[in-house]
C-alpha cells in the first residue's frame, strides 16, 4: 500500500520543473506515516490488542470451561489479583517463592555473566596468540540455538550416564558419584550453570564491541605518563564503557528474568520448585490446571514488576551519568 | 608495552577457566554425537572407542526430524522475511523523519521488547481458539500460520530498533542527493540506503532467524504434532524417560551447524547494531 501511494505521487509531481529546495508539501508530509502504517498495524494485532485482552483475562474467571466460550467467562473483579498476592494461601505463597527463585537465579546469572564477559573481553583486547579462536570458541555458546545448549548439559547432568558425575565420582573421587542433578536443591545450581554457560558470551560480545570504540591514542597518553596496565583498565578502559554497561546489565536482567527455556529443556513443563522461574510458573499454572485468568493476573504482575525495575534502573543510571 | 606478571597469570586463568567452561560441553555434543547407543547408556567416556555416523542417520527416524526442519525452516523464514521488510520501512521513516507520534512510536516499540513472552501467549492462544471457532475452521490455533503471528512479536521490535540504528549510520547526504535527482523518499529508500545498509539488513535477519529457530515458549502451546517446530520436537524428545543421547547430540549439531557459522560470519555487523542502538 505504501508503495503504491508514493508511486503515484511521484507520477504526479516528478517530471515538473526543477524546484530549489524541496519542503515536504501535501505526500510529502504523510511519507513518514505511510512509512509507518505496516508497522503500526502489526504491532496493534501482535502487541496492543493481546495485551488489552491480556489485562482483561486478568478480572475474569477464565477457567477449562470458559477458554472457547469467552463471553460466558464470569467477571472476577480483582479475584485473581487477590489469590495471587495472598501470600499465605498456597497459591500466592508459591507464587512468592517463584519470584525469590527468579530473583536468586537472575543476580547469580547477571552478575557472573557480566564479570566473565569483563574478564575475557580485557584479555582478548590485547593481541597474543590464539586470540583469534578464543574469541569464536567464546562466540560460540551464544550462537547455539537455546534448546541444543542446554540439552547438552542435561546430558551431562543425568546421573548414570553424564559427565558431571563421572569426573566427580571416577575422576576426582569426589562424591560416590550418584547425585541427581535435575532433582530437588541440585536443580537451582543446574540451571543456573547452563544459563551462565549460555548467556556471558553475550556480555562478552558487547563488552568487546565497546572497547574497540575506545580510541588507542588515550591508551598511548596513558602509558607515555607511565599507567600500568591496570591503571588505564581501572582509569579509562572501565569508564569508558559504562553506556555498554548500562544497556548490557539492563538486557541480561530482562532476558534472565523472564527466561523460560533453560528450566523448560532441563526439566520439561513442571520443574522441581528449586527451579521454578516465573516464566514457567505461570505458564504452568496457566497450561497445566487451565486457568487463564489466574494466569494473566499473574503476567501482568511480572509486568508491573519489570517496568518498576527498568524505571528504577533507568532513572539511577541517568542520575549517574549526569554527575559524572 | 611489557605486560607485567599480574596481567599475565589473569589472562592464563580466564583463558584456561573460560577456555574449558565453554568447550567441554561443545566436546560432549561432538563426541557424544558419533558414538553408538550402547557408550551413551554406559558410564561417560571422554573418547568414543567405536566412532559411527549412525546416530546422524537413526534421528531422522526415531523423531521425524524432517517434518520438524520443514516446520520450523517455514515459520523461521516467514517471520524474518515480515518483520524485516516492514521494519525497513518503519526504520528508515524513524532514522530521517521528525515526525508527530515518533517518540510515541519508538517508546512503543521499545517496550515491548521489555515484555515477558508469557504476558502475549495466554490471550493470543485465547484469540486463536475463539477466532477459529468463529471461522469454523483451523486458521491460527496449532497452525504454522498463527506461530509466525507469535513470532511476530519478538522479532518486529527488535527489527525496527536495529534498523532504525543502522539507517543513522549511513549519511543523510546519500538520500538527500539521490532526492535532488528526482528521486521519491520510498526511491532513495530502496535504491540507494538499502543498498549502503546492506550488511545490517543482513545481520538483523540472522539474528531474528537465529531467536525465531531457538524460540520454545510459543512453540510449546502453539503447535500441534504436525506443526512441531525443531525446538520443541526436540525438547520433547529429550525430556522422556528413555533418551537416545547421542542421537540427541546429533540432531542439535545438525540444527546448529548452519546457525552458528551465519552468526560467526556476521556478529561483526550485529554488533555494530546493537551499540549503535545502545549509545542512542
Amino acid at each position: 500500500m505504501t508503495t503504491t501511494r508514493s508511486r503515484s505521487k511521484q507520477s504526479t509531481d516528478g517530471p515538473v520543473p526543477p524546484k530549489p529546495a524541496r519542503r515536504p508539501r501535501g505526500w510529502g508530509r504523510a511519507t513518514p506515516y505511510l512509512l509507518i502504517v505496516p508497522a503500526v498495524l502489526l504491532e496493534l494485532l501482535i502487541h496492543i490488542v493481546p495485551m488489552l485482552v491480556g489485562i482483561w483475562m486478568s478480572f475474569v474467571q477464565l477457567t477449562q470451561f470458559f477458554i472457547a466460550n469467552w463471553s460466558q467467562a464470569p467477571y472476577a473483579g480483582l479475584g485473581n489479583y487477590r489469590v495471587a498476592l495472598n501470600f499465605s494461601g498456597p497459591l500466592g505463597q508459591s507464587l512468592l517463592h517463584s519470584f525469590e527463585i527468579t530473583a536468586a537465579y537472575t543476580v547469580i546469572v547477571v552478575g557472573l555473566a557480566w564479570v566473565f564477559g569483563m574478564s575475557a573481553a580485557l584479555v582478548l583486547q590485547r593481541s597474543f596468540r590464539g586470540r583469534g579462536i578464543l574469541r569464536t570458541l567464546f562466540l560460540v555458546p551464544y550462537a547455539l540455538p537455546i534448546y541444543a545448549g542446554i540439552m547438552t548439559w542435561s546430558f551431562m547432568y543425568q546421573r548414570d550416564n553424564g559427565l558431571l558425575n563421572h569426573v566427580l565420582h571416577d575422576d576426582l573421587h569426589l562424591t560416590d558419584g550418584t547425585t541427581f542433578w535435575l532433582v530437588g536443591n541440585n536443580a537451582f545450581i543446574a540451571m543456573t550453570v547452563a544459563a551462565l554457560w549460555r548467556s556471558w558470551p553475550f556480555a562478552f560480545l558487547m563488552l568487546m564491541a565497546g572497547m574497540q570504540n575506545i580510541s588507542e591514542e588515550v591508551y598511548d597518553a596513558a602509558s607515555v605518563d607511565g599507567a600500568g596496565i591496570w591503571k588505564q583498565i581501572r582509569f579509562i578502559t572501565l569508564p569508558s564503557l559504562r553506556p555498554v554497561n548500562g544497556v548490557l546489565v539492563l538486557m541480561l536482567f530482562l532476558w534472565t528474568f523472564n527466561d523460560f527455556n533453560t528450566p523448560f529443556v532441563l526439566f520439561g513443563q513442571t520443574p522441581p520448585p528449586s527451579a521454578d522461574l516465573v516464566s514457567i510458573h505461570i505458564y504452568d499454572n496457566s497450561f497445566v490446571n487451565w486457568n487463564f485468568g489466574f494466569g494473566s493476573a499473574m503476567s501482568v504482575l511480572l509486568l508491573l514488576f519489570l517496568l518498576v525495575c527498568t524505571g528504577v534502573y533507568l532513572l539511577l543510571l541517568n542520575r549517574r551519568s549526569r554527575r559524572a | 608495552m611489557r605486560e607485567p606478571l599480574s596481567f599475565r597469570i589473569f589472562r592464563t586463568v580466564v583463558v584456561v577457566v573460560l577456555g574449558l567452561f565453554v568447550a567441554i560441553p561443545l566436546y560432549v555434543m561432538l563426541s557424544s554425537s558419533v558414538k553408538p547407543l550402547g557408550e551413551v547408556q554406559g558410564a561417560f567416556t571422554w573418547w568414543p572407542k567405536h566412532p559411527t555416523l549412525q546416530p546422524f542417520i537413526d534421528i531422522w527416524s526415531t523423531v521425524p526430524l524432517a517434518r520438524y526442519f520443514m516446520n520450523s525452516l517455514i515459520v523461521c523464514v516467514s517471520a524474518t522475511v515480515l518483520s524485516v521488510i516492514v521494519a525497513i520501512f518503519a526504520g528508515y521513516a524513524i532514522s530521517r523523519y521528525r515526525f508527530f507520534g515518533r517518540r510515541v512510536f519508538t517508546g512503543a516499540v521499545l517496550s515491548t521488547q521489555m515484555f515477558p513472552g508469557i504476558l502475549f501467549l495466554l490471550p493470543l492462544f485465547l484469540i486463536f481458539v475463539n477466532i477459529d471457532k468463529f471461522l469454523g475452521f483451523t486458521l491460527l490455533y496449532q497452525t504454522r500460520v498463527g506461530l509466525i503471528i507469535t513470532y511476530l512479536t519478538f522479532s518486529l521490535p527488535f527489527s525496527i530498533w536495529m534498523l532504525a540504528g543502522y539507517f543513522d549510520g549511513i549519511p543523510r547526504d546519500l538520500d538527500e542527493a539521490a532526492r535532488v535527482d528526482g528521486t521519491t523518499a520510498i526511491g532513495a529508500l530502496l535504491r540507494v540506503v538499502l543498498p549502503a545498509a546492506r550488511p545490517g539488513v543482513i545481520a538483523v535477519a540472522v539474528y531474528s532467524f537465529m531467536t525465531s529457530w531457538g524460540e520454545l515458549l510459543f512453540a510449546a502451546q502453539m503447535t500441534n504434532s504436525s506443526t512441531k517446530t525443531l525446538s520443541i520436537g526436540l525438547q520433547n524428545y529429550s525430556t522422556q524417560i528413555n533418551v537416545y543421547w547421542n542421537q540427541v547430540m546429533a540432531a542439535s549439531l545438525v540444527v546448529s551447524v548452519p546457525i552458528v557459522i551465519a552468526f560467526l560470519l556476521l556478529q561483526r555487523y550485529l554488533v555494530a547494531g546493537l551499540t549503535a542502538g545502545a549509545v542512542k
